[in-house]
């Protein structure tokens, strides 16, 4: 192995406790904390999920303790309409900002970015640092909305004006309202210090010999959304503080002219609340890839050396990642089909909506493909990056449905869209997550995870995944609304044929609830396997190598966890491209990046499967 | 070794590579960091969405109703936009100075740090002239809620003096580097473009304003 010796690192080694483990500058101890920032958000969101499935189909059920965290909201325990809205609310943000944005992205990536390019840190540690607490002061603040006022607001995480403008609008509007605003005022600050991080880091310090082709493809992940983040967040953020304005300021930038809130005239008028929608979902629609491409980026770097042979192309992932994250900024309008834009604008919004599907199908393919003459390595990583490509088709698919004007008039108020994106980007970037932390958890505690327990837990999650979210499409498909709080006394209890698998049989929509939720708690309660396996491992389990999967990228060239300078004070050179597996004629099955041996190397024009 | 039909037809392939030496070193990246130029241009690019989103912001509000008040355009902001582009002009003395400065070694730096004062001084007039046009404004009885363009005017000129103060403190960090010796170039041409480019924000903003106001 060669190396070379370098100059002394960015920063001196932390010595006191708060500087080591708190207040660090370490990217590695920073991505870290964004993973726990990210596990403690999925446990709220998750029971914030649990509780709306229990109230929807057992609307009277008294759920012990609830009353204490709102004696409005849930009178004896028993949720009410409004508090199962705000429930939603805080599910959805939750989720999105703090969960889906947070671990793929910013845990996963701070963590191996700088480590995979063979760098010692990220081009600007402190500014790393301010990111993520004040990522932090917002999930802080986001939360208090539970203990003040009259609880978390109910205008959805798009938070449609002019809903989300007027105070009075309903429980939860006033302060809880301002405070979610704030908090994502402030999510999008540390977001876009990050994403500034994240890209001068990958442009400037690569190490010697580090080609941008030779990058890992989950590097290449976290450089593109990080790009996606740094023009999205930028557009999310005026949207709040216009929002704030309206809400704080007396301005009127969201709300129309002659609004009657609770049978009173808002003395506000003349905003536009498709404004909001607009620049919402401008910042939207690619945050659905800011989720989507870290994971997709993660999992093919599980996948290609778990099939252990090179993906069928390299560059075509890139080049395929590329295209979707400039395609995200163009299809923000499919969100609005039904909120009074002009039709012919639905069209422009349908055709790059249809062609997105283009690269995220040729991902697939790659995916699948690369499958033929592997020598597939079944653990629990691998598992749940399988698993991803199974949630990622079968949420994508019905987004073709979606696309079209047409058909989403009809859709777009009903579970089928809940089913769509909860698969296509929730539950798939979470499959992502997880296949991450089975991945690296060796890396960045320095133990190995039990893969029994991982394998349970794989096979609960996803045979419960498939459980809660497929019968939602049914279920939009018959009609059903979403985000209504409960359903009794009406069409859904009336029992519809069903033919399924070859069985004909009749059931009612609300017995369809009834399993999806109790899919959905049984799925919930698979997960508390995962966290007993994660914080077991931590202290107990197997001491873990320093290439336990015989990876060949330059995370797997140090020891596990990685002393604070990454390589100990002397950087890899790199040698070869990063996936180089079962190459003919090498010493071994696998050549790392910073191995010194020749061999030879197949250009990417001449491989042929 | 896994032997896929993959692997047979590598076997095949005659070898496209061939290197002298331990593996391919296909480039030398420095390790002289460039980050602080490429940071700032990525900071450019992310503080240039937020104002075209709050450009198109005001164009869509500015159609979406009939309540569109014009009123008279302050004329300091004339004069502010002069002692703006007077810091450009001083810091831009202040970095042919410091070039001298750091290729004669020998050099002193205190004629860079004058100039630098220069710029910091103007800088600081600059925001305070813009809080005196908002008290023109106000002594007009436009506040931030009495019209859509005054809410906008508010919205622009507090941001892009927020920028400002920012760059202020900016110019401050590179004062107190230089004071110590341990000033990076890299720094220093960072810290002057986003300076510079708060010139030419302002430039647009006060264009985008006039006309629309």
């Amino acid at each position: 192995m060669h190396e070379l010796s370098t100059h002394a690192a960015n920063h001196a080694p932390p010595q006191s406790f708060l500087r080591k483990y708190v207040f660090s500058v370490d990217h590695k101890v920073i991505g870290k904390q964004y993973y726990g920032l990210g596990l403690l958000a999925v446990l709220i969101g998750m029971v914030l999920s649990w509780l709306m499935r229990i109230h929807l189909v057992w609307p009277n059920f008294a759920i012990p303790g609830l009353q204490w965290l709102s004696s409005a909201g849930a009178p004896g325990g028993v949720i009410t309409p409004e508090y199962y809205l705000q429930l939603m609310t805080m599910h959805g943000t939750l989720m999105v900002f703090f969960v889906l944005t947070n671990v793929p992205f910013a845990g996963f990536g701070n963590y191996f970015l700088p480590i995979q390019i063979g760098a010692e840190d990220m081009a600007f540690p402190r500014f790393n640092m301010m990111s993520f607490w004040v990522t932090f002061v917002g999930f802080c603040v986001l939360v208090a909305a539970f203990f003040v006022g009259d609880g978390p607001p109910l205008s959805g995480w798009t938070a449609y004006a002019p809903l989300s403008a007027i105070p009075g609008s309903g429980p939860g509007q006033a302060t809880g309202q301002t405070l979610w605003a704030i908090s994502i005022a402030t999510f999008c600050i540390g977001q876009l210090l990050g994403s500034l991080n994240f890209i001068t880091t990958t442009l400037d310090l690569r190490t010697k010999g580090m080609t941008l082709m030779r990058m890992p493809l989950c590097t290449w992940a976290w450089f593109i959304t990080s790009c996606i983040g740094l023009l999205a967040f930028a557009v999310l953020l005026p949207a709040c503080i216009l929002l704030i304005l309206d809400r704080v300021a007396g301005t009127s930038f969201f709300v129309p002219s002659n609004l009657v809130v609770s049978d009173q005239l808002v003395n506000l008028s003349g905003g536009s609340p498709l404004l909001w929608q607009h620049l919402f979902w401008f910042f939207g629609h690619p945050e659905v890839y800011i989720a989507i491409l870290p994971a997709a980026g993660i999992v093919s770097h599980i996948l290609v050396n778990s099939y252990r042979r090179p993906l069928l192309s390299h560059k075509a992932i890139i080049y395929c990642m590329m295209a979707i994250g400039f395609l995200s900024y163009m299809v923000w309008g499919h969100h609005m089909f039904l909120s009074g834009m002009n039709p012919f604008s639905a069209l422009v919004f349908s055709f790059p909506t249809l062609v997105i599907t283009i690269p995220a199908t040729i991902l697939v393919l790659i995916w699948i493909g690369s499958l033929y003459g592997a020598n597939l390595q079944i653990n629990s990583a691998s598992l749940f990056a399988l698993g991803f490509i199974s949630m990622f088709v079968s949420g994508g698919v019905s987004g073709f449905f979606l696309a079209q004007p047409s058909i989403d008039v009809y859709l777009h108020g009903t579970y089928f869209v809940v089913g769509h994106f909860h698969m296509v980007m929730g539950v798939a970037a979470i499959f992502g997550m997880f296949a991450g932390t089975y991945f690296w958890a060796p890396k960045m505690f320095g133990r190995m995870m039990n893969e029994t327990w991982g394998k349970i837990h794989f096979w609960g999650t996803f045979v419960g995944t498939y459980c809660i979210f497929m019968p939602f499409h049914y279920l939009g498909m018959i009609g059903n609304v979403r985000r209504y709080s409960a359903f009794v006394d009406d069409y859904l209890q009336v029992p519809q044929p069903v033919s399924l698998l070859g069985l004909h049989f009749s059931v009612s929509p609300i017995e369809v609830h009834e399993f999806i939720s109790i899919a959905a708690l049984f799925t919930g309660a698979v997960q508390l396997i995962f966290v007993y396996n994660l914080i077991y491992s931590r202290f107990k389990g197997t001491p873990a190598p320093e290439n336990p999967w015989q990876g060949t990228s330059l995370e797997w060239a140090t020891s596990s966890p990685p002393p604070w300078d990454n390589f100990g004070g002397r950087l890899p050179v790199v040698y070869h491209d990063p996936y180089q597996y079962g190459i003919e004629g090498a010493s071994g099955d696998f050549v790392m990046q910073n191995s010194s041996e020749h061999i030879q190397t197949v250009r990417e024009d001449k491989k042929v499967i | 070794m896994p032997h896929g039909l993959f692997m047979a037809t590598t076997l095949q392939a005659p070898p496209t590579v061939k290197l002298p030496g331990p593996g391919s070193l296909r480039r030398v990246i420095l390790r002289d960091s460039d980050a602080p130029s490429t940071g700032i241009w990525i900071a450019l690019a992310a503080i240039t969405m937020t104002f075209a989103a709050f450009t198109s912001a005001m164009l869509v509000r500015q159609g979406s109703a009939n309540d569109w008040r014009h009123f008279s355009f302050p004329i300091i902001l004339y004069f502010n936009t002069a002692v703006l582009f007077a810091s450009s002009l001083t810091l831009q003395i202040g970095r042919r100075r410091f070039s001298r400065f750091d290729t004669e070694r020998h050099g002193e730096a205190r004629p860079t740090i004058t100039a630098l004062y220069g710029t910091l001084a103007l800088g600081c007039t600059f925001v305070f002239a813009q809080y005196a046009a908002w008290q023109q404004l106000r002594s007009e009885g436009l506040y931030l809620s009495s019209a859509p363009s005054s809410s906008f005017f508010y919205v622009f000129t507090a941001l892009h003096a927020l920028h400002v103060i920012g760059g202020v403190l900016g110019l401050v960090y590179v004062i107190r580097k230089l004071h110590r010796g341990v000033l990076r170039t890299n720094t220093f041409a960072a810290a002057s473009q986003y300076w510079h480019f708060m010139g030419l924000l302002w430039l647009y903003l006060l264009v985008l304003l006039r006309t629309r106001i």
